[in-house]
């Protein structure tokens, strides 16, 4: 820990990866809500010409000129999926693909065109595949800063009319809002916050830093300004961690190990979130199983009872179980409901209502036949 | 052309063949994104493959990535089946998560041997003609060849025998289940076609080229032909002629042919895109204009017919008339009584419009209620 505050490569690289994390889950928050998921990947992948012919025109490896082909590209490409699914029959997932895969091998023929170069000095532009945080330098930093910074700045100045696009378009079309311009502004957001992150996870898998954080934050809340906080948090957390790791260790590239910590933050969100999580929700639904079989069984008794004068009349277990068949935890249920004091053992294998339970299940039983 | 030039492009053209014919019902299913996702997430399956074996051409190499590609199909739809997240965001999800695992097994564990990141990802076609099948000393040429031919024919075969039944369940499905032709198993036997080709291919081509072959070519057949069978033959047509046309590309530019056959299936894509004959923007464009005129010209034949012998018609029918009518701008109205005139729907006397007889008949058509 003493390490981050005075290791300047370390405080670099653990800047540089938070940074990209906190960017890229607020506005992967919107691509998610707006099942933009994938557009995410296309971007990603597009920007590897951006970058190409960026340095290729100017010779230049500044990030921010690097960042600026990147962005440039990634826009094209977006807007090229938005005219093919738009004029065309060819579907929103082939457009995806197609736009994915070309400016992806066109990027690859400029980046080996450029390796063939004479005394080109390529080195660093290998790194934008798969990503290398440890290459993160200061100047590298200050450059996603202030871009990210200035998206997050829109973020918070359009929050309103973001949440609309996210959730009911047309409502604010018919207040007059300008949503195709919000959405051209909300697009070219999400290229910032993918351009940002190339550098260290790479273009390859910079569409789960979009997804992944999103995906976890939306099991923990239904609101989207916690969403969007923690997707933020959980970003810039496995963002951290992930550059951490893959700097201590030799031969560990940056971007998948990135990438495998964020997908750990969603499986445990998906399994352990309270109210969505599987896990517990697993838990609920057999909770609320069991008592709906020991009401069952309560009720069973008290039909029986019914029968009789005297409601306690004890009844034998094999009727029960004649009368649920299949029930196979009829012993631990009335087990549960003489724990409870709604019935009582009466002899080996006869139970009878206890006076609780006769209230008990009076109370049920017209809950139940309510009209 | 030298020899391997020759291979080099046969290995590319069989490569995109291959992928065209599973590529056209991913394509039609809107399930393009799955090849992207399978042809990630097969990675950590040919890298334990090839821990277990040691070669990158067994077999097994193949059987494994197909399991993986097939349990990435199942992964999505467990992660999708949750509900918990949207389809696209569980394809995000889970391919990134296995070719990440898949990059980090190879960096730790195979960084000296043949298996290298970039090779997977962006293939190295050129390198095809030097792995060569010798049985008995003879040289029966570049193992890939046997290999991808190997996989094309069980993808000819498989949508040979199960053509009627992909083309309903990819139509409707609804019906192929109703029927009793189990659309699940048919996906699922499309999906492992698809990891199987994958992975057969990535060695070749890299894992995104193998996106673009499977996408691009049917994507831009989709645009030629309304039927499938024609889609089938164009998409593997266009997809071989990108590999040739993509090799020679990457020859005169000196660069990664993988790329170079990407990049010419977009050029393909893009061509089709403009120019297809029905459905190119240019042709949707010139319909649209021409239906225009078209509109416009029967619009003002039912005018006139809707005045004519009556006492306004000397003023309604008049030329300088159209704009307060009809609010026609000035030259747009005097296009449409020159090309309603050309057509022969119209007349003129003095500056009064008349109908012609076949002008009459079709303002008369046009107005026609039931």
């Amino acid at each position: 820990m003493e390490e981050l505050l005075t290791d300047y490569t370390l405080r670099t690289v653990a800047l540089g990866a938070g940074l990209l994390g906190v960017v890229s889950g607020a506005l992967g928050t919107f691509a998610v809500l707006r099942r933009q998921s994938l557009l995410g990947d296309a971007i990603s992948h597009a920007a590897l010409p951006g970058i190409g012919l960026a340095f290729l025109l100017t010779g230049s490896k500044l990030p921010l000129v690097l960042m600026i082909g990147a962005a440039l590209a990634g826009w094209c490409a977006t807007a090229l999926v938005m005219a093919i699914t738009g004029t065309t029959r060819v579907k929103y997932d082939s457009a995806l693909g197609l736009v994915l895969s070309v400016f992806f091998g066109a990027g690859l023929v400029i980046l080996t065109v450029i390796q063939k170069l004479p005394d080109a000095n390529q080195a660093g532009l290998d790194a934008f595949l798969f990503g290398q945080a440890a290459a993160l330098v200061e100047r590298d930093v200050v450059t996603m800063a202030a871009l990210g910074g200035v998206s997050l700045l829109m973020v918070a100045l359009f929050w309103k009319e973001f949440k609309l696009l996210a959730f009911n378009e047309d409502f604010g079309r018919s207040l007059g809002l300008p949503m195709r311009q919000l959405d051209l502004l909300l697009t070219t957001l999400l290229v910032i916050a993918i351009v940002i992150g190339l550098q260290t996870v790479g273009v390859v898998l910079m569409s789960a830093m979009i997804i992944a954080p999103a995906a976890a934050a939306r099991q923990w809340t239904d609101r989207l300004g916690y969403m969007v906080l923690i997707a933020m948090g959980a970003g810039a957390l496995s963002g951290v961690a992930g550059a951490l790791v893959s700097t201590s260790a030799a031969r560990l590239p940056t971007g998948p190990t990135i990438v495998l910590c964020i997908s750990g933050v969603v499986v445990v969100s998906m399994l352990f979130a309270p109210n969505r999580g599987l896990a517990l929700r697993a838990l609920r639904h057999r909770t609320s199983n069991t008592r709906l079989q020991r009401e069952a069984t309560l009720l069973d008794l008290y039909q029986l009872a019914r029968q009789h004068a005297a409601q306690d009349h004890p009844h034998a277990e094999a009727t029960l179980v004649a009368m649920q068949p299949g029930a196979g935890s009829l012993r631990r249920q009335l087990r549960a409901l003489a724990e409870l004091g709604l019935i009582r053992p009466v002899g080996k294998h006869e139970w009878a209502l206890t006076p609780e339970g006769i209230a008990e299940s009076r109370r049920l039983y017209s809950e139940r036949n309510q009209p | 052309m030298t020899l391997f030039q020759l291979e080099i492009q046969l290995v590319a053209a069989i490569v995109a063949g291959a992928c065209a014919l599973p590529g056209t019902f991913l394509v039609l299913r809107s399930m393009a994104m799955m090849s992207d996702a399978i042809s990630h997430a097969i990675l950590p399956g040919l890298v334990v493959a090839f821990f277990l074996t040691g070669s990158l051409n067994s077999p097994l190499l193949l059987a494994g990535g197909a399991a993986v590609g097939v349990c990435t199909v199942a992964l999505v739809e467990l992660v999708r089946r949750t509900r918990l997240v949207r389809e696209d965001a569980a394809i995000g999800l889970v391919f990134p998560a296995l070719f990440s695992a898949g990059v980090i097994l190879i960096a730790r564990y195979a960084g000296d041997v043949h298996l290298d990141t970039d090779a997977v990802l962006l293939g190295e076609l050129a390198l095809a003609p030097f792995d060569r099948w010798i049985v008995g000393g003879y040289d029966l040429g570049p193992q890939a060849l046997y290999t991808m031919s190997t996989v094309a024919l069980a993808s000819v075969l498989f949508v040979t025998l199960f053509y009627k039944e992909l083309q309903l369940a990819t139509f409707d499905a609804a019906l192929a289940a109703t029927l009793g032709l189990m659309p699940v198993v048919l996906h699922y036997a499309l999906m492992a076609l698809v990891s199987v080709t994958a992975v057969a291919a990535f060695d070749a081509v890299g894992s995104i080229l193998v996106v673009a072959l499977m996408v691009g070519p049917p994507a831009a057949a989709h645009l030629l032909t309304d039927r499938l069978d024609r889609m089938v033959f164009l998409g593997v047509g266009i997809g071989v002629g990108c590999a040739v046309s993509g090799y020679w590309l990457a020859h005169a530019l000196d660069a990664s042919i993988a790329g170079s056959m990407a990049t010419t299936v977009g050029v393909a894509f893009l061509y089709v895109f403009l120019f297809a004959p029905a459905r190119g923007v240019v042709a949707v464009q010139r319909r649209r204009r021409r239906q225009r005129w078209t509109f416009a010209c029967k619009m003002l034949t039912i005018h006139l017919m809707q005045h004519e012998n009556l006492p306004d018609a000397a003023l309604e029918c008049h030329i300088d008339h159209l704009q307060d009518h009809l609010r026609w701008e000035v030259d747009f109205a005097g296009n449409v009584v020159r090309q309603a005139t050309q057509a022969g729907l119209i007349g003129q006397v003095g500056s009064q419009l008349v109908l012609t007889t076949a002008g009459r008949r079709l303002a008369n058509e046009a107005i026609v209620r039931d």
